[in-house]
Order: structure tokens, then sequence, then C-alpha cells
């Protein structure tokens, strides 16, 4: 079993069963790892805020320099319309970053490595950034699928690549977080593997594979993490400002 | 690579996978514990959210901020008092112009006054000579007056004198100065002067 590289995604319940009505919702190693995430996230802010002095220690710094990342990115690509969702994609941001970090850890789970909780998230932000575009724009928020100047003749064919191009985006942002974390831990799984299995004489080139992709995928854990967050900025800046 | 990975191996394990969880398929697609997945994720995920947006993220925002007010109040400070010291140095430097011209005018002043004290003593001199000159004038003149008379006294004495050792006769007084007299009338131009 250990050595089977999808071994490391699979779920199992941890402690007792537990029942809501007919729904099963017992506590499960990726509970564990969503509230270790969690509790991780707040004790380094929690930290970070204790003091609050002008001159910050490194925790405080650290928060700071977090706030005015996010800050950043959300006015650079959403405008300033969308301060008020900003504690939702630093929140976002942050559970998606410590899920995949934690992930690296070995013998840990990956949260962000199952396609529920990524498209859960996903979901959540398309149908969340559909009703603020309807409640901001109205009825008029389907011209985001006709865009300006476009000959009448392709309107048709154009409007409908829009709108499966809107739809498919839930797919795409759970997909593409999902897929980038299952398959980096796999790849790193065959690597260890092959160390075991060739052995102290031939292991060495897995190995140092292995060491070259945990710096990759720790790289990747930062990116895909930010690539959510902005792509979660730039449909709610479509939701925001209608420029079609 | 990861692109071909995911190209080829998700499509390939979705249809199957369902059946095949526990033979080595994709656990990600066993539904067994989706709903426990999804119920943890809306809690830790929810409390996450409140706990950042209302306790966290308000204070490092209102730090911020008080950093950011704090830094432009400081800059404020500090440029007042970059003109204030401005200012200051323009009314140091008015001041020291005043001074000189100040100083200027004391020196003109005060030379004006010394060069008037010294004109005024020159002339307080220059009279007071010319008075002496006047009165040693007078004098002279007097002498010059007088000494004819003296001299010509003298030579009636001397010539008495030696008259009267010569010839060994008294003369007549009367006779002589009459002819120092004459003598000296003739000569007179001759006394003084060279």
């Amino acid at each position: 079993m250990a050595t089977n590289p999808m071994h490391q995604f699979e779920v199992y319940r941890i402690g007792p069963e537990i029942k809501l009505g007919n729904i099963d919702i017992s506590f499960t190693n990726a509970s564990l790892f969503m509230v270790v995430s969690v509790i991780g996230i707040l004790i380094i802010f929690n930290l970070g805020t204790k003091k609050n002095s002008l001159i910050p220690d490194k925790m405080q710094l650290l928060a700071e320099l977090s706030y005015t990342f996010v800050s950043k990115m959300i006015s650079d690509t959403a405008g300033s319309k969308a301060k008020p969702y900003f504690s939702f994609i630093f929140s976002l941001f942050m559970f998606v970053l410590f899920c995949n970090m934690f992930g690296m850890i070995p013998y840990t789970f990956t949260v962000t490595s199952h396609i529920i909780v990524t498209f859960v998230l996903a979901a959540f932000i398309f149908i969340g950034v559909t009703i603020i575009g309807f409640a901001k724009h109205g009825i008029g928020y389907l011209k985001l699928f006709v865009p300006s100047g476009v000959p009448i003749v392709l309107l048709p064919l154009i409007v409908v690549i829009e709108v499966i191009s809107y739809l498919s985006r839930p797919v795409s942002l759970s997909v593409r977080l999902f897929a980038n974390m299952m398959a980096g831990h796999t790849m790193m799984k065959v690597f260890g593997g092959f160390v075991i299995s060739l052995g102290i004489v031939g292991g060495w080139l897995p190995l140092s594979f292995s060491v070259a992709l945990t710096g990759l995928e720790i790289l990747v854990a930062f990116l895909q993490a930010y690539v959510f967050a902005i792509l979660t900025c730039i449909y709610l800046n479509d939701a925001l400002n209608l420029h079609h | 690579m990861k692109k071909v990975f995911v190209n080829l191996i998700i499509p390939s394990l979705f249809f199957t996978s369902v059946n095949a969880a526990e033979s080595g398929g994709m656990p990600q697609l066993n539904p067994e514990f989706w709903l426990s997945q999804i119920f943890w994720l809306t809690i830790t995920f929810g409390i996450l959210y409140i706990v950042l947006a209302k306790l966290i993220l308000p204070k490092i925002s209102g730090n911020l901020e008080m950093r950011k007010a704090q830094i432009l109040d400081n800059i404020e400070t500090a440029e007042k008092q970059r003109e204030e010291s401005e200012g200051k140095i323009k009314e140091y430097e008015k001041l020291i112009i005043e001074c000189k011209n100040e100083a200027k005018a004391l020196i003109s002043e005060t030379r004006e006054k010394v060069n008037k004290d010294i004109a005024e003593k020159n002339d307080q001199i220059e009279k007071e000579i010319k008075e002496e000159i006047k009165k040693a004038e007078l004098e002279i003149n007097n002498l010059m007056k007088n000494a004819p008379e003296k001299i010509n006294k003298i030579a009636i004495d001397t010539s008495n004198e030696l008259i009267k050792g010569l010839v060994g006769a008294e003369v007549n007084q009367s006779s002589l100065s009459a002819i120092v007299e004459d003598l000296s009338s003739k000569n007179k131009g001759n006394y003084y002067g060279n």
C-alpha cells in the first residue's frame, strides 16, 4: 500500500462516525488538516497582531506584509470597489496557501488535492460573483457575454463561447488547483518510491529529483494559492466593473 | 510534464475510479467522504473568515492606518520645523545685514564726528597760533621800535667812554647824541636784516 502513489490522498475517519440526519459528517484526516491549517493561520496572525507596535517585530511584519500583499493584489486587479470582499479573498488565499504548505510536510494530508474541496470553494466563488454581478448591474450583467466591437454575424457564436467560458470558470478554477496539487504530490511519491526500489546504488538520482521537486512543489503551493486568489479577483472585477 | 499527466490520467481515471477507488484509482473521486469534507470545509473556512474579518484584519488595517497617519504627521511636523528654521535663518540674515548697516552708519558717524572734532581743534589751534604770532610780532615790533634808541644810547655811552679814554675830555652829551641820531637815521635799514 505504501508504494501506491495515490494512497496519500485517501480519506479515512478519525474517531467515531458522526451522522447529521442521514449525512455522514465524520471527522476525517481531511477535516483534521483543515482545522490544522485554520489554527496555523490564526496562531500566526494572532501573534502578528498581538502587540501592534509602531515598529513591527517579525511576526507583525509577516502579518502586515501579507495584508498589503493581498490588498495590493485586489486593488490592482479589481480596483477599489472590491474593498468589501478583501476579508474573503484574504481568508481564501491564506486557507489555500496553508493547506498547500501543510501538505508539503511528509505524512500529512493535502486538503486542496481533493477536487471536492476545491470545487466547493470555486463554486461558492462562482455563485457569489454571479450574484454580485446581477445585484450591481441587474439584467445588464448579461452584457458580459456580448463583447463590444464584434461583427453581428459572429455574435451568436461569440455569445455561446462566452457563456461556456463563463460557466466553465468554477471547473477550471477548481481543477487547476486540485490537479496541480495532486500531480505534484503523486510525482514526489513516485520518485520517493524509486529511491527505495533502486536502493543505495541507484537511488541517488531520484533522490536528487525528489529534493528538486520539493523545492518546485513549495513554489507551486504558493503559486497556486496566488493564482486561485487572483482569478477570484479577476472574476470579481468582471462582476464589479462591467467592461464589455 | 504535469500537463500531460493531468490531461492523460485524469480523464482516464474519471470514468473508472468510482469503482476503482479501493483498488488504486483516485481516492478523490470516491464520494464516501465528500459531504464530510464539504461540511468541515464550510465550518473551518467559516470560522477562519469570521475570525480574520472581525478580529484580526481590522487590527492590522488599523495599525497600518495609524502608522501611515503617524508618518504623515511626522512629515508634516518636520516640514513645519524646516519652514520655521528657514524663517529663523532669514531673520538671522536680516539681523546680520541690519547690524552691518548699523555698524557702517556708526563708523561713518564716528568718522564724521572725529573729523569735525579734528577740524575744530585745528581751527582753535590755528587761532591760538595766530594770536601767539600776533603777540610775538607785537613784541618784536616793540623791540624793533625800542632797539635803535637803546643802540643809540649804547653808542653814545660807548663813544663817550672812548672819547674820554682817548682824549680825556668830557664831550657834550647832546652833541654826541645828535651825531649818533644822525648816523643811525642814515643807517636805519641796516640794523635788522642782512
